[in-house]
């Protein structure tokens, strides 16, 4: 069966490079438990457009696969669950406030 | 060292006020992403999966101490207070922010540095041998020709649209430090019957998707044709090679493709006709840019003190057995400052290691030093009776890690750590090997062993000339990291080959560690290294190392 269409849409901030996901205001959060989880095909194709019309604010903008958790949606896979921390070698990144 | 000239100066400041100018208008909206990232990539400019990413260009390898303190300068204004440097010679800043990037670019502009083609679909930075003027089998410095080529791929006006990004290495001796069969071009200044001296030039080499090695293109190209003769290999690329299909772009894959024979042909038409266009120049700017890398003047002095250190003090006689290599001038030494120590990431300096290192080049090592592939810093030309005070500073600063070829020196790309196109992490991998093998003090016991790391099968950590290459990807979402053996990336240039199913993120060290442990058991004797006795013994030995359930499957 094929894994149901679970997802946020992510960017990065256009001046410090963040990772940044789209909320269902139409506001970007640094945090991605406030993203909008989207389950449906057709109503994402509308949001990602949306997002996409913030070129002033933020950079490469694409969908990704989410999960929903009590926390609110988290990463399925492991880069996307990077960009919710930083790198490994250091405390930089979200990881370091 | 090469010094710019005003036509240098205007041309780098121009480029910032136009990158400035170009950041202002994606900041204020005017310019949208698409049309924005190909400038910002022509400048360096990376956007990665944390922050943006600007790689500096560091010709040939090769900074004085004004450059390399200005880097520390960079990275405690615009970053987190260190740099990473890479496998091919230059420093990436990891954490800038997009407005301050035209300022970090005029302040490299203020040390004769930028950041121009180190992205982008154009000749590359142009890296050379790291002890360039200073090893002791050189048969001339590479680092004028080097130039030579920087300046005429500068801002090149047919090539800033190549099918592919193209990069040359450059070296002065048989021996190969610079990887130059794994390069676009790769150039090795030689000797002819008559003892002229000219080069030979290999094309089509590379790693990354579909790994080979170069093939000779010429035996001997005389120090007038070469700018013409690159011009028309570039040129013949740059028309037959693949527009559709970027996998298939680069030129070892129009050589393959095409043939060489198709190539030679087209490549000695169009040399014909625009060898004349060069006028000499060309060799005019070389005898100048020549004249700026005279050998500086080294100093007569005994080494009695040295040789009295060495017996007194066993980490610093360590630290020369590893750490030093023969350089051409009585009583000198090259230095490699290890920036691998234990644990710590490969490549990463800190500003305050970046100072020591330029404080120590100004004092003792006559205002020089290079960066290697290898991800490595070297003094090249150290009097021996300096070294024991250079050993002392490198040790309060953290430098002294006694390890340059061994195990623990291992190559290993930014991977998904840092880079957006990395399928796996890549300086876990090296940390944790390094971590392990200096808990096992086995390292030296091991002797000579390159292991190279790669996050994606690009192959920036040259994962496919490690003696043991590691490659990490994405297997169904989690990361997984295949080995490959017998690679080598010196004159005897051979692509690894691949040992079988990869390796979880947990199982990679204990495999990594296996296979060593295994090899001091296979060896005919300590002087045999790892890689001489895999071509002695071939692969079998060391897969069923690898794959002791297989092994004994097979042996039932």
């Amino acid at each position: 069966m094929a894994r149901p269409f679970v997802k946020v849409i992510t960017a990065n901030a256009l001046l410090e490079g963040d990772a940044i996901w789209f909320t269902q205001n139409g506001t970007w959060s640094r945090n991605i438990a406030d993203a909008e989880v989207l389950t449906d095909e057709a109503h994402a194709d509308i949001r990602i457009l949306e997002a996409q019309a913030d070129q002033s604010a933020i950079a490469g903008v694409y969908l990704a696969d989410a999960k929903v958790t009590d926390a609110g949606p988290a990463p399925v896979h492991f880069r996307e669950a990077f960009r919710t921390r930083g790198p490994s070698n250091y405390s930089h990144g979200k990881q370091e406030a | 060292m090469y010094v710019y000239n005003d036509f240098d100066e205007a041309f780098v400041r121009t480029r910032v006020a136009q990158f400035r100018a170009q950041v202002e208008r994606r900041i204020d909206g005017s310019l949208t992403e698409d049309e924005f990232k190909p400038l910002r990539l022509m400048n360096g400019l990376y956007l990665q999966l944390h922050a943006y990413m600007l790689r500096v260009a560091v010709p040939y390898g090769t900074l004085n101490s004004a450059q390399m303190n200005k880097l520390a300068y960079l990275a405690d204004t615009y970053d987190k207070g260190y740099g990473h440097f890479t496998t091919r010679q230059n420093i990436q800043y990891n954490w800038p922010e997009l407005r301050d990037v035209p300022d970090m670019l005029s302040d490299l502009a203020d040390v004769g540095m930028h950041a121009i083609q180190t992205s982008g679909n154009t000749i590359r930075n142009v890296t050379a041998d790291h002890f360039a003027g200073a090893a002791k089998d050189e048969i001339e410095d590479p680092r004028p020709v080097a130039e030579l080529l920087r300046q005429w791929s500068t801002d090149h006006p047919e090539f800033q649209g190549l099918p592919r990004k193209f990069k040359i290495a450059v070296t002065g001796c048989e021996a190969d430090r610079a990887v130059i069969r794994a390069h676009d071009i790769g150039i090795q200044i030689v000797r002819n019957a008559a003892g002229e001296i000219g080069y030979k030039v290999i094309v089509g080499g590379g790693l990354g998707r579909t790994p080979m090695i170069g093939k000779v293109l010429s035996d001997f190209v005389s120090k007038a044709d070469l700018l013409p003769y690159c011009e028309a290999i570039v040129s013949v690329y740059n028309l037959l090679g693949r527009r559709d299909n970027k996998y298939k772009a680069r030129i070892k894959i129009t050589l393959h493709e095409n043939g060489i024979d198709k190539i030679q042909d087209l490549l000695n038409a169009l040399f014909e006709q625009i060898q004349s266009l060069f006028g000499g120049f060309d060799q005019q700017l070389l005898a100048e840019i020549e004249h700026s890398f005279a050998p500086p003047a080294f100093k007569v002095k005994s080494t009695d003190g040295y040789d009295a250190a060495r017996l007194a003090n066993p980490a610093f006689r360590s630290w020369t057995d590893t750490n030093l290599s023969d350089h051409r001038a009585d009583g000198y030494a090259i230095v490699s400052i290890s920036i691998k120590k234990h644990g710590a990431t490969p490549g990463d300096a800190t500003s305050a290691q970046m100072r020591v290192m330029a404080d120590l080049a100004a004092k003792y090592g006559h205002d020089e030093l290079r960066i290697s592939h290898e991800q490595n810093v070297i003094l090249p030309h150290v009097h021996k009776s300096d070294l024991l005070a250079i050993y002392t500073a490198l040790r309060a600063a953290d430098l002294a890690t006694a390890n340059i070829g061994l195990i623990s020196d291992i190559i290993a790309c930014p991977g998904m750590d840092y880079c957006a196109l990395a399928t796996a992490r890549s300086i876990p991998v090296a940390q944790e090997i390094a971590t392990r093998f200096d808990e096992l003090k086995l390292e030296h016991e091991v002797g000579p062993l390159k292991i190279k790391i790669s996050g994606c099968i690009n192959a920036c950590g040259h994962h496919h000339v490690g003696h043991i290459g590691i490659l990490g990807l994405d297997r169904a979402g989690v990361e997984n990291y295949q080995i490959t053996l017998g690679g080598d990336g010196t004159e005897t240039t051979t692509i690894g080959e691949r040992a079988g199913p990869g390796f979880g993120a947990d199982e990679i060290v204990p495999a990594v560690e296996r296979l060593v442990l295994g090899y001091l058991d296979l060896r005919m004797s300590p002087s045999e290294t790892f890689l001489q006795a895999y071509r002695r013994l071939g692969a079998a030995p060391f897969k069923d190392i690898l794959y002791p359930e297989k092994a004994a499957q097979n042996a039932a």
